[in-house]
């Protein structure tokens, strides 16, 4: 019996499901993924197109991507990281280096709340 | 977040859960609420609590985008007592975490996360709330004692939180005093009541936690306890 090429039969979200994929450890539900060009890459997998298309207009947060994509959150930071490894996406963490102290953090989070009562 | 299903994901395309909104699909760009700019401070709360004590209602009562949901696999530890006893041959388990978002004057962003309460859901919280400044922990007059295991959950995770009893109008009436001694809080705890459907009485929730946050942090420079990656 001879293999023939076909598609798989597990979708590609499911397929990388169980390993571990480097290049993913920085990536959390509140890092922030934007695309910065107006033409799709081209070559893209349904799943990865579905995101990089999710992201075109405007930046999401990994959390507000997979719930809009319907995925695990896991499986749209293996997404997000293969997009970012092709250079057609861009990540940040969600909070800029330069502000990582907890104390002006919780501050700034305090006078924005009060300013909002 | 509440709603635990079990099935196997991939032949369950349309995975939406009874009795909750259709989602903005991301075939509808349009009405997906992006981020107005790259360079905002993300901030992330939990508001914790057991089923049904409002969890959702807050994040809604507060979030400027129709709130949405992850699903999330559950582990599976505490399986034999659980809901899912009547299911025994499905190994796929999920749950749906809500979360919505609140910018803030300041170039802040402001991430609630509804997290379920129930000692199995153990792994799941502390993955969520890695991160997180603090939690809000929900109460219900009927049924105080629903509120300890997410309390040890919160307490093992060291997180700061503050408690905010959602008053139904159908639940008893206690005061604060009687409401602190029942749920046995430490002095420095703050102790709210709240009716989540306000808006401004669940803001008066976060600034009581906010406020509890900073007074548990070292006056001095920073000696950053949290994962901040």
């Amino acid at each position: 019996m001879t293999a023939v090429p076909r598609r798989r039969m597990v979708p590609a979200y499911l397929a990388t499901g169980g390993r571990s994929r480097p290049g993913t450890e920085g990536f959390e539900r509140l890092t922030v993924l934007f695309a910065d060009r107006a033409e799709p890459p081209t070559g893209l997998e349904p799943e990865h197109r579905r995101l990089w298309e999710l992201l075109r207009p405007g930046a999401l947060t990994v959390v507000e991507a997979a719930a809009h994509l319907r995925l695990p959150v896991s499986a749209t930071v293996f997404l997000a990281a293969d997009l970012v490894e092709a250079g057609c996406l861009h990540a940040r963490a969600p909070i800029p280096p330069a502000q990582q102290t907890d104390r002006s953090i919780v501050e700034r989070l305090l006078v924005g709340l009060r300013a909002l009562r | 977040m509440d709603s635990v299903r079990s099935g196997d994901r991939a032949g369950d395309p349309v995975d939406q859960p009874v009795g909750r909104p259709a989602d903005r699909s991301a075939d509808q760009p349009d009405r997906v609420g992006y981020l107005p700019d790259r360079d905002q401070t993300l901030m992330k709360l939990v508001v914790a609590g057991p089923f049904g004590v409002g969890k959702t209602t807050l994040i809604r009562t507060l979030s400027e985008i129709a709130t949405l949901h992850t699903e999330e696999a559950m582990t599976e530890t505490g399986r034999p007592v659980d809901d899912l006893a009547g299911l025994p041959e499905k190994t796929h388990t999920t749950v749906a975490v809500d979360f919505g978002r609140l910018t803030l004057p300041g170039n802040v962003v402001l991430y609630m996360f509804g997290t379920p309460g129930q000692r199995r859901f153990f792994p799941l919280w502390q993955d969520i709330a890695r991160g997180a400044l603090g939690a809000l922990v929900l109460a219900d007059t009927r049924r105080l004692a629903d509120s300890f295991e997410i309390m040890d959950m919160v307490e093992e995770q060291g997180l700061p939180y503050a408690v905010a009893v959602n008053c139904f109008p159908d639940a008893p009436v206690h005061s604060v005093e009687v409401l602190r001694a029942h749920l046995d809080l430490h002095p420095a705890t703050p102790l709210l009541l709240c009716d989540a459907r306000e808006r401004e009485a669940s803001l008066d929730a976060l600034i009581a936690l906010a406020e509890h946050v900073l007074d548990a942090l070292p006056a001095a420079a920073s000696t950053a306890t949290q994962e901040r990656p």
